[in-house]
């Protein structure tokens, strides 16, 4: 693959805008069937440009305008804000209080630095093969919940670029959704409390709530491969130490003198695990149930998420789509259905698609020489390896198509029966 | 107050009625401009859906209903959500003392959760005693109490025109209205909550048989103190997300497709929670008609007076500002920072680095304590840049945000130092952060380190951690002033980390305020801040008040991706 050079984006963006982005399914996502008035229209867009400069509350009057706007400025990043009571490009000739956020998707941001200290093989924005198994897990957990508890059905979970991942949850009731209920919803979604002075983070007590119990079984489909012999978290005295700090008192004695005679992590694990497991089997006949072994896998592998970010609906996130200036590569629609094999580093970077495009460039060119211009460009992506991250957002598009067309049928069948 | 005394409210009415926003809502004549009016202000049926019409009407036929002598119509219940404003005439020496009296019941609901776990015995009974004492309806069945229900209703309305004024107000008499709700709301029988539950448009349907046998298990397993043959006692309910919301958040509740399994004891907490929305909504309208109430002079000193005497300062006027210097802040930390700011400190002086939340906690306590702008500035640059920012990127992302706590940026609102409710209550800390209140927010093992580290006696260590076992956080604050200021009563409540420090000052100096740097521009300062606190209180806030959003400054806006 070709390197990344951030030097290059200003001879890059324009190519990726003009021949790689995928201005059509994008615009169908956020016009959202075109059901609401305006609804693209009130959208925030916010570019950052080179050196840092920000622009705020851009919104455009239709995908087409978008995309030429996007082709003129060459915005080094996007991010999406939310759908204002106003066209954001005119929040200064409103009265102030007046303009005000109205809607957005609930988003949730996961980032690989809210896990350093649980982490041994990278720290703050590097990740490696290892430890990108938590962003496997936090996908899993949180994606979980969102379908059987939430009830939710449109989620596109989406590869920042970098080191971590998002999600966007674009249900057409969860766009109407309150600061104070998306704020208790990363909050039942929480299980990791507390700060640089909390050491033992995850505190579970009888009875354990069933997305507690569903989410130990996500989370331990993982944790011998990841966490016992990926990261070797009961491997020296020292990494076991900080994994004993976790455990009653009572339990820690014993299994520290214990440890030692012991081969590896995952036998010491065996051993930690039955140990606690016979306080629970035992509970009822005076003994306290103990599940330091599911505080320790939470601890170490359960979603961290940034509350703030979910929480304010005018909180912007960082477009799909949109090149991480930093790393090069694009931010891509992650498959759900083939997500174990996700891996970060094989996704397409700037460089990478362009270079693609230049030797795929004289073969395509002739074949399609027939066609017009405009329409040529469109198609260019498929000749790269972007292809199939455009189909995913493609197919999450057009599964939103179908459900609101079955919504149509549904009320128009109701009224019928009247 | 003088010959003011004799004047009729009516008169100031009639002053009200002119005032923008509420003239809509008078113009039908079926009140008489309560600047207050509930969550509505539009005037009946402009466009309101037809289940709300009756409280207009009520609102009319209530009024008639009293002169024509039948006065138990207009109060049905012994507790109300106070969705009408009164629309009697009062005078202004019964404006005064109905006001009084609440805020004296409140503080009595604020100082009783301080000390006692709500909703335990002593709880109970001491707050049903207040209640008595004060003449405001204490018992659910007594259905000749029309002058108490009458009492409480008109105090309420006069204390939200006192306590719509800014966040840090809101914030009190919202907990305090809910603490007072919830206990009275749970000295109700079964049967007359769900009376009161229909009354407010808050009934929902219960699940059938078959359905509670098939998830009972699960039912059970989600909600505490629920055994499976209480499961099978007990109805269960159906109940929407935004409903049940706290039930959701603290995970008490079963959630399957987007809906909360509500058992009928907490149903309780959907009625708080639809009349903490409510209260809410109509003290952030009640704060949009501000500036009509301020410009009424005999209103605006009396409401000032029933704000400030129970609350205490908000610490955003700062007589102090410009009197620090920068090399003092080491020094200060340790001698008279509460615990939480001297965590902060060191953090950043450790790490060079704070992170959002600490940046606003910490910083606003330091404009409070006198910082100037310029300082603030001084100050972060010098110590971030030691870390892994340097001054341009100091300059584009952090020097904004410093400038907006100041009144400088964006909608140049003055920001005020946060209290210990705002500490104690929102935005706890996560992953590398620092601020939060140590009593509240550590392991009490670190908290117990941190205390003997800073050489606090092992007895004391005691005393404070048993307090935190007891969530007392500010006695367990207060606790730590007395011992490492080595005096036994401190003889006030501490509500504020700014008044931890001023009090400090005032004990270590003997009284004299710390040493005066000579600094024109910090009078200036001075005079231009105490300028925009008072804009600031007349301007509209967002609809959300108990949002922290509009805190946030640009950068918080953005993910450090």
């Amino acid at each position: 693959m070709a390197p990344f050079e951030p030097a290059a984006l200003p001879e890059l963006l324009p190519v990726f805008y003009r021949r790689l982005f995928p201005h059509g399914a994008y615009g169908r996502w956020l016009s959202y069937g075109g059901a609401v008035k305006n609804y693209f229209q009130l959208r925030e867009f916010s570019f950052t440009l080179r050196d840092d400069v920000y622009l705020r509350f851009q919104s455009f009057g239709s995908p087409q305008e978008l995309e030429r706007e996007l082709q003129r400025i060459n915005p080094y990043k996007i991010d999406i804000g939310a759908v204002y009571s106003h066209r954001p490009n005119q929040h200064n000739t409103v009265h102030l209080g007046a303009f005000q956020p109205q809607e957005k998707e609930l988003v949730f941001d996961i980032d690989m630095t809210d896990y350093d200290d649980v982490r041994t093989c990278c720290s703050s924005a590097d990740i490696c093969a290892k430890c990108w198994t938590l962003m496997t897990i936090a996908v899993r957990v949180i994606d979980r919940a969102l379908v059987e508890d939430l009830g939710v059905r449109h989620r596109l979970w989406v590869y920042s670029g970098r080191r971590g991942v998002h999600c966007w949850v674009c249900d057409d009731a969860v766009r109407k959704w309150s600061p104070a209920l998306r704020a208790a919803t990363v909050e039942y979604l929480s299980l990791v409390k507390g700060g640089a002075e909390t050491v033992k983070k995850v505190n579970l007590c009888e009875p354990i709530h069933p997305f507690i119990r569903r989410s130990v079984g996500v989370v331990e489909k993982y944790f011998k491969a990841y966490a016992l012999v990926g990261q070797d978290i009961l491997g020296s005295p020292e990494s076991w130490d900080k994994v004993l700090a976790l455990v009653p008192d009572e339990h820690r004695e014993p299994l520290q003198s214990e440890f030692p005679k012991k081969r590896d992590s995952v036998q010491r694990w065996a051993l930690l695990k039955d140990r606690v497991e016979r306080t629970r089997a035992a509970a009822g006949k005076g003994a306290t149930p103990c599940y330091a072994d599911w505080e320790i896998m939470l601890q170490y592998c359960f979603p961290r998420l940034d509350i703030n970010v979910s929480k304010g609906v005018g909180h912007l996130l960082k477009s799909p789509f949109s090149v991480h200036p930093k790393t090069g590569r694009v931010s891509v629609p992650l498959d759900l259905q083939r997500l174990d094999q996700f891996d970060p580093f094989a996704v397409p970077t700037i460089s990478s698609l362009c270079h693609e495009l230049d030797t795929a460039g004289d073969a395509g060119e002739q074949e399609d020489s027939g066609e017009t211009e405009p329409k040529r460009r469109v198609r260019d992506y498929k000749k790269t390896s972007l292809a199939p991250y455009v189909r995913l957002l493609e197919q999450f598009v057009e599964e939103m198509e179908r459900a609101r067309r079955g919504e149509r049928l549904r009320r128009s069948d109701l009224q019928g029966d009247f | 107050m003088g010959p003011a005394v004799a004047l009729r409210v009516r008169e100031i009415d009639e002053l009200w009625w002119h005032y923008p926003g509420h003239q809509t809502a008078r113009r039908d004549g079926s009140g008489r401009g309560w600047p207050c009016a509930g969550s509505w202000g539009a005037g009946p049926g402009a466009g309101r859906p037809a289940g709300e019409m009756q409280f207009s009407s009520a609102q009319a036929r209530g009024k008639h209903l009293w002169l024509s002598g039948d006065r138990r119509q207009l109060y049905p219940h012994s507790l109300q959500f106070y969705l009408e404003p009164p629309t009697e005439d009062i005078s202004l020496s019964e404006f005064e003392s109905l006001a009084i009296d609440r805020l004296k019941l409140l503080k009595t609901v604020e100082s009783l959760g301080v000390s006692y776990v709500r909703n335990s015995d002593q709880y109970n009974s001491k707050l049903a005693s207040e209640l008595r004492k004060l003449k405001f309806p204490y018992k659910a069945l007594a259905d000749d109490d029309y002058e108490a229900r009458r009492k409480d209703h008109i105090s309420h309305f006069i204390l939200r025109l006192a306590y719509c004024q800014s966040e840090e107000l809101r914030r009190w008499f919202l907990q305090q209205e809910m603490d007072l709700f919830r206990y009275r709301f749970s000295q109700l029988t079964d049967n007359l909550m769900q009376k009161f539950m229909e009354h407010v448009d808050l009934s929902f349907e219960a699940i059938s048989e078959d359905l509670k046998n098939e998830l009972a298990s699960e039912l059970s397993t989600s909600t505490p103190g629920f055994t499976m043959s209480k499961v099978k006692e007990q109805m269960f309910y159906k109940v929407g997300l935004a409903d049940a919301v706290d039930l959701f958040r603290a995970r008490r509740v079963f959630i399957k497709d987007g809906f909360a399994y509500v058992p009928f004891k907490d149903i309780v907490a959907i009625v708080l929670n639809n009349y903490r929305a409510k209260l809410s909504k109509a003290l952030a309208l009640t704060a949009r008609s501000l500036p009509s109430i301020q410009s009424d002079e005999r209103l605006q000193p009396l409401l000032n007076h029933l704000s400030h005497s129970y609350i205490g300062p908000d610490y955003s006027v700062q007589k102090s500002t410009g009197k620090i210097s920068l090399e003092q802040i080491d020094a200060l930390s340790v001698k008279s920072f509460p615990l939480c700011m001297r965590q902060l400190h060191k953090a950043l002086r450790d790490n060079h680095h704070l992170r959002h939340g600490g940046r606003m906690q910490y910083g606003l306590f330091l404009k409070g304590i006198g910082l100037t702008l310029e300082q603030a500035l001084e100050f972060w640059k010098k110590e971030f840049i030691r870390g892994k920012v340097d001054a341009d990127k100091f300059d584009k992302g952090y020097a904004y945000s410093i400038r907006h706590n100041y009144g400088k940026e964006g909608k140049r609102t003055d920001y005020t130092p946060y209290s210990c409710m705002k500490i104690i209550m929102s935005n706890p800390p996560s992953q590398g952060d620092y601020h939060g209140c140590p009593f509240r927010h550590s392991d009490p093992e670190l908290l117990k380190q941190k205390l003997q580290s800073y050489k606090i006696p092992p007895s004391g260590i005691t005393q404070i951690l048993d307090l935190v076992k007891g969530m007392h956080y500010q006695l367990a604050c207060q606790k730590y002033f007395e011992l490492t200021h080595d005096v036994d009563d401190i003889g006030f409540s501490l509500n504020h980390p700014n008044q931890y420090f001023t009090e400090s000052q005032k004990l270590l100096s003997g009284g004299r305020e710390p040493k005066k740097e000579v600094s024109n521009s910090g009078n200036t300062q001075q005079k231009n801040n105490s300028q925009e606190s008072m804009n600031s209180n007349s301007t509209p806030t967002s609809s959300n008040t108990t949002t922290d959003a509009e805190l946030e400054g640009l950068e918080a806006y953005f993910t450090e991706d």
